[in-house]
């Protein structure tokens, strides 16, 4: 470090104490030339998407407002919706059977996650639309007992049915655990000072943790739902004509494989940016830790009313 | 009956009782009777087991042996010949019903009104009439002091409004006895008075209260008997001036110096 001078000590004493202090920054260079290097990118990416005749534009706009890729992006959302609903009713049951007090029961929930998040939901997809090769017929009997339905396989299985199935079971697994988070992040004394006034735990589980334990489940949740809104894409494997499906049914008339890959693709960013504007009004809402959120869900209640 | 015999009843009879925590033994038989219409103190250092004990009573924990009776019932065991059997949920539940307890954390459920937490359980748990139970619990918050509190919830409210809610809550089931565990320790210390006069005025009105507590003046002027305890074991049991005024044990003699 230099020394000062005993003028320049005197100079900057003379200043008064609680001017405002005038100094140069701190100059990092290394971040001004990262920036510079992000924007050259960026200006090479929009220079390519404007000028590239391959990316065919005007092919795009024809098809985004094509009754079938909208069809698509209708049962893209449709299974979005109900692969999401069964999968809290179900993921909301996995969660709470480890608090049963039957090791079967706790055993069978670990399994079932355990088995679920451990394979690629592209095979379980695959092995459900194939299932008539592993069961011929679905037959509900008692046991060692008479038959009481019986149903070819194939006619259960239609890709729909397969789809559900694939997405809906591994979907739960995942909701299992970000519910079972949830219900453990609820104090143990709410649920003793149910248990202590008498309620059951199936009732203060209703009443009592569950609606506590929303506050931690649907941020989580809705980035859940975001990742399934894509994921339902894979669904094409099994020919269910979804967004993605919708698009290489056309272009493998036409051969115009990037402008409808893009046109998906656009689908599938607007829907995701509608889903994450939700997603952070819910996360304004519920993710605070403080409790006043309750008191706004009141006045929400009561202007709804 | 008149007050009197019901004074000499016992409502809580726990004979020997002893429960562990693993290879922790933290109650080493006890024996303790709690009559109708009165309030025991129980006093002693932290670990004593004073607050496992009182976590037996409505069978928050399970005892490992021993008898405990409230009401004349066995909680948690029905015994058939010279078997006990454990209760389903449903009978644990049942009896539950009849003991009040107050946390020491509160416990209030923070999505619910200072009102609706306190209408909680009888509309859930007995299907009572709203409308009814609504007028009980205004009168019960009216009681505790909290009548213009009602429609708030329990992070708009002082420590001491909310223990005082908790109180509340538990007589809105009406039961025959109340627990208190250590109601006024997670207070601040101009709080406390507030809680200990709404436990005052409840013990008025012949109420059977079990209090763990550390407030020696409570125990002085409210209980009719004080149980001190130390390491799992009932060291002395007695009335206030006997106990606090003149202990005969040594430990006891030690803990009293300490906190007076």
């Amino acid at each position: 470090m230099e020394t000062m001078t005993p003028t320049q000590a005197a100079a900057i004493k003379e200043r008064e104490p609680d001017a405002a202090i005038v100094a140069v920054p701190v100059r990092n260079y290394g971040t001004a030339v990262a920036a510079a290097i992000v924007l050259i990118i960026a200006a090479a990416i929009g220079y390519s998407l404007l000028t590239n005749p391959n990316f065919q534009w005007g092919v795009v706009a024809g098809y985004v407002f094509s009754p079938v890729i909208l069809q698509g992006l209708g049962r893209t959302l449709l299974l979005t919706v109900i692969t999401m609903v069964l999968a809290v009713i179900l993921g909301t049951g996995l969660a709470i059977a480890p608090r049963s007090k039957n090791p079967v029961l706790r055993m069978a929930s670990q399994a079932y996650i355990w088995f679920f998040r451990g394979t690629p939901v592209l095979v379980q997809l695959i092995f459900w639309y194939n299932l008539s090769a592993l069961y011929q017929y679905v037959v509900l009997q008692v046991p060692f007992g008479p038959e009481l339905f019986r149903i070819d396989t194939n006619s259960l299985i239609t890709p729909w049915t397969a789809a559900l199935l694939g997405l809906v079971l591994n979907e739960a697994a995942y909701m299992a655990e970000i519910i079972r988070a949830g219900i453990g992040s609820v104090d143990n004394g709410q649920q003793e000072a149910a248990s202590a006034l008498g309620i059951s735990k199936s009732q203060s589980m209703r009443r009592i943790i569950l609606p506590q334990a929303m506050r931690v489940v649907i941020p989580p949740t809705a980035n859940e739902t975001i990742n399934l809104l894509k994921v339902t894409s894979l669904v094409s494997v099994i020919t269910l004509p979804e967004l993605l499906y919708s698009a290489q049914i056309i272009y493998s008339r036409t051969f115009e494989t990037i402008p409808l890959l893009i046109v998906a693709s656009l689908w599938y960013l607007a829907i995701t940016t509608v889903l994450t504007i939700g997603q952070n009004y819910m996360e304004r809402k519920y993710g605070r830790g403080n409790l006043p959120t309750a008191v706004k869900m009141k006045r929400i209640k009561r202007i709804l009313r | 009956m008149s007050a009197i015999t019901d004074r000499q009843r016992p409502l809580v009879e726990a004979s020997n009782i002893r429960k562990s925590f693993g290879h922790l033994e933290v109650l080493k038989g006890i024996d303790m009777v709690v009559e109708q219409g009165t309030v025991s103190c129980l006093l002693g250092p932290s670990g004593s087991g004073k607050s496992t004990f009182l976590r037996c009573i409505n069978h928050l924990e399970k005892v490992n042996s021993g008898r405990l009776l409230v009401d004349g019932e066995l909680i948690g065991y029905r015994q058939r010949g010279n078997k006990l059997y454990e209760m389903k949920e449903r009978e644990v539940v049942a009896q539950r019903q009849k003991i009040g307890m107050v946390f020491q954390r509160f416990n209030l459920f923070p999505h619910m009104t200072a009102l609706e937490n306190v209408m909680e359980a009888p509309v859930l748990v007995h299907k009572e009439n709203r409308a009814v139970v609504e007028e009980r619990a205004r009168r019960l918050l009216d009681r505790v002091g909290l009548g213009n509190r009602v429609n708030n919830f329990p992070s708009q409210l002082s420590g001491g409004q909310q223990q005082r809610v908790a109180i509340a809550r538990a007589l809105a089931m009406e039961p025959k006895l109340m627990l208190f565990d250590e109601p006024t320790s997670a207070l601040d210390p101009e709080l406390v008075g507030e809680v200990l006069d709404v436990m005052k005025e409840l013990a008025e009105t012949g109420m059977t209260m079990i209090v763990v507590t550390h407030e020696i003046n409570f125990a002085k002027e409210v209980g009719d008997k004080v149980v001190f305890m130390d390491d799992g074991y009932v060291v002395e049991t007695g009335t206030p001036e006997q106990v606090l005024g003149n202990p005969q044990e040594a430990r006891t003699k030690s803990f009293l110096s300490k906190v007076l």
